[in-house]
């Protein structure tokens, strides 16, 4: 019959048209504007509406997130200091070339010390590779959550100086907590384990 | 591996034997294939495709031997019964570059012709319109020959030394800034420079006769770069006879970006988040395909461990999922079903990316593969969120597509008949994937020359009979289904342990040599072609795109069809432009 294949595929819209007002009734006021609403959404037996209205509602991003990196510091009372040892591995790793780094230099001796000076991102540059969290030896750098960072100026507001790139451990802690605790028990272990050879010299 | 490089060499030998004249092994280090003069290269090649069954050219490309004062052009040679890769190389003097055109043997050389003349400034000898493809008429040089300097040129090689330790931020345009860095060839003056495509649209003024006495125009229309139904920046210059299609003209570059010289200013490393952005749909696969390649150059001690290779197929499958479901979302748009199935379909892609997310850290530039495996594990909880997704949902749904589109009465009327390739046109205008596929061709490369561990999966090559649009839209029913099958097997078969075979390295102690890696992506074969110089940056980074020369046949199925049915042949090729481009 003809006529018959667009009937039978109306038919599916119509499911979906039905999907949606029903699925809305069943979950009730919790559906919409709720963290576990949106979560629901995302898994694999959804039904009805799927999208998410940014930016009411935001998706949680995935502990493997990266966005624009940042530097790590510690606080070691009320000073930051960053984890940074101005190697260069990311600036010579990262694809797009946007990381520049000056290392400081001991003003006395004149020897490079084990610290950035300064240190830049070009964000309109960096492609969030995760290259530089990638082969960082020392954990310093790391790949971000934060997505939103539109802004008026491209031309001034889109270098990142370090006094923009430093954030705490703590927020590393916060924003992927199963990697920082892992990284925390390996270095424990190195700790350890220095600890072990040096005794005997003693 | 090893049973591989046999079945190659005699393969290579049986050429050998045959045209002993004619060719010559290549026995520089690292290299295969033959070598053969430019004199013979017809000879050998018609010989090749009608003795031999190398029927169909999959890659053509060239390469600047700089010190040596050469250029190579270099075939890659397949039957479409499938076997390996048979590479031809011809070697012309760099003062002077002129190779016959194998347009006449091959018409699926025509674009790849014209593209290495574009970048390579490589002559052929016979080629009916040799002319720029990707750069514009007025662009000065041929960008990928190793003399030639871009306009925001920082400095020879990736890593700049100017980053550390004495890294200072600032934006390279300000030391070279616009229109002061633009220059023209000889002779060239943009502001009275009249476009060759623009011509063919000032010959629809020319009248003409049809049988009865009815007097008409031939009418040229011109569809893009800006139209939604191209699916980017792409432009059709058709030429018409009341509402049939007399001669059409594909024109590109709008997107490009020199893909493959940034490739060879890059380390081998760097280029892995390049590749993502090739056909930014399916970034799994052309990392996949890339990481291949190089490891094919690094050698034994990167293979990938075993839980990596079942990780590698799993995004790769998956990411064919994703793309077929687009393409049908949005070969329907293209008919005019304004967005509900679009929308359908990007619900359940969103659902893969969702993974990919979760896995790799981005949603489409995942940047996931390294050489010798993948850059970290499964997160907890993944595989059984992969395996309630293609156990249950991904097979509910796309017998649901199946049921709200397939014998849908408009698609079929128009797709069914129109748009036609016969598997002849197809092998020889190089077309690869589902458009070789719908064309009643079977040649599918994991099975045709395996690679990773496909030939441990049980699947069918899709394959539909009829080479026109409905069909085209039909096999990419069939490939989610084999899709769904090969992660069904790959799910349950994953094991546990390591996923990198080798430390995390940045530099990698590359030998000298040549690679060419392929693999079946989502769109059709993607190739990488690359040549080490034993340094830290490849000296040739070429990628044979599928949706590029996928569009080399869109002028044979358009011919003779109406002009509405341009954007419904245009769709059903499902091309992205980032890759057309590059």
């Amino acid at each position: 019959m003809k006529g018959f294949g667009i009937i039978k595929g109306l038919g599916v819209t119509l499911k979906h048209i039905y999907d949606t007002y029903a699925e809305d009734i069943k979950a009730g006021r919790k559906r919409y504007y709720t963290k576990e609403g949106v979560l629901q959404r995302r898994t694999t037996d959804t039904k009805g509406i799927f999208t998410v209205n940014y930016p009411e509602e935001r998706l949680a991003v995935p502990e493997n997130f990266r966005f624009v990196p940042f530097l790590v510091y510690e606080d070691e009372d009320g000073e930051k200091v960053p984890r940074c040892t101005a190697c260069g591995i990311c600036s010579k790793v990262c694809p797009s070339q946007c990381i520049w780094i000056t290392r400081a230099v001991d003003q006395e001796t004149g020897k490079p010390l084990k610290t950035p000076a300064e240190f830049y991102i070009d964000i309109d540059l960096c492609m969030n590779c995760g290259y530089c969290a990638e082969h960082c030896p020392f954990d310093a750098i790391k790949m971000d959550h934060d997505y939103e960072l539109a802004n008026y100026d491209r031309t001034q507001n889109n270098i990142h100086d370090k006094e923009r790139l430093l954030k705490p451990a703590s927020y590393y802690a916060e924003i992927r907590p199963g990697y920082y605790a892992m990284e925390q028990k390996a270095k424990a272990e190195e700790e350890a384990k220095r600890a072990a050879r040096r005794r005997p010299r003693e | 591996m090893n049973e591989e490089t046999k079945v190659l060499e005699s393969f290579e030998t049986a050429v050998l034997e045959r045209f002993p004249d004619w060719v010559t092994p290549d026995e520089r280090e690292g290299y295969q294939g033959l070598l053969v003069d430019p004199a013979n290269l017809i000879d050998l090649m018609s010989s090749l495709r009608d003795e031999l069954g190398y029927d169909h050219l999959t890659s053509l490309t060239g390469v600047d031997y700089l010190p040596d004062e050469k250029m190579e052009v270099v075939y890659h040679l397949v039957k479409s019964t499938g076997g390996p890769i048979l590479e031809i190389k011809t070697q012309l003097p760099r003062s002077n570059p002129v190779a016959p055109s194998l347009v006449g043997l091959y018409p699926g050389a025509a674009f790849q012709e014209r593209e290495a003349w574009d970048l390579l400034g490589i002559k052929f000898d016979g080629h009916p319109n040799l002319k720029r493809i990707l750069m514009w008429e007025g662009f000065a040089g041929h960008p990928l020959r190793k003399d030639w300097v871009e306009a925001y040129h920082g400095e020879e090689k990736k890593p700049y030394d100017d980053r550390w330790p004495e890294g200072k931020a600032r934006k390279i345009e300000a030391d070279n800034p616009y229109r002061e860095n633009v220059s023209y060839p000889e002779g060239f003056n943009p502001e009275t420079w009249i476009p060759d495509t623009q011509e063919l649209l000032f010959e629809g003024s020319q009248r003409f006769q049809l049988d009865d006495d009815l007097e008409t125009e031939q009418l040229v229309v011109n569809l893009g770069p800006q139209h939604p139904s191209t699916h980017g920046v792409f432009r059709m210059v058709a030429k018409l006879e009341g509402e049939t299609v007399v001669d059409l003209e594909p024109v590109m570059g709008y997107l490009h970006r020199n893909h493959e010289k940034i490739g060879e200013k890059n380390t081998f490393a760097m280029n892995m988040p390049y590749t993502d952005r090739l056909d930014y749909f399916c970034s799994m696969s052309n990392n996949f395909g890339y990481a291949l390649t190089v490891e094919k150059l690094l050698g034994e001690n990167y293979q990938p461990p075993e839980r990596a290779q079942y990780i590698r197929v799993i995004m790769a499958e998956l990411t064919r999922v994703l793309n077929h479901f687009m393409a049908i979302g949005f070969f329907l748009n293209d008919l005019g079903a304004y967005f509900t199935p679009a929308l359908y379909t990007i619900k359940e892609r969103e659902l893969i990316l969702d993974i990919f997310e979760a896995v790799a850290g981005s949603r489409m530039m995942c940047n996931y593969y390294r050489f010798g495996g993948v850059v970290r594990d499964l997160p907890e909880g993944m595989e059984e969120h992969i395996r309630k997704l293609v156990y249950e949902r991904l097979p509910r749904q796309i017998d649901e597509l199946d049921r709200y589109l397939v014998e849908n009465e408009i698609v079929v009327a128009r797709g069914r008949g129109v748009g036609v390739l016969t598997p002849e046109q197809a092998i020889g205008l190089s077309a690869a994937g589902p458009v070789l596929r719908a064309s009643g061709v079977p040649y599918d490369i994991r099975r045709a020359d395996p690679y990773s561990i496909y030939d441990r999966f049980d699947f069918d090559v899709a394959v539909r009979y009829h080479g026109d649009v409905y069909d085209r839209f039909l096999i990419r029913y069939d490939e989610i289904r084999q899709s769904i099958r090969i992660l069904q097997q790959a799910i349950d078969g994953i094991p546990k342990g390591e996923v990198l075979a080798n430390k995390k390295a940045y530099k990698y102690k590359m030998p000298k040599g040549e690679a060419y890696g392929r693999v079946e992506g989502p769109k059709g074969e993607l190739g990488y072609y690359v040549v080490s110089d034993g340094t830290d940056n490849p000296w040739r980074y070429h990628v044979r795109a599928p949706s590029f020369i996928n569009l080399t046949g869109l002028k044979q199925m358009c011919l003779g069809e109406k002009v509405a049915d341009l954007v419904a042949i245009l769709g059903s090729i499902d091309i992205v432009l980032g890759e057309v481009d590059r």
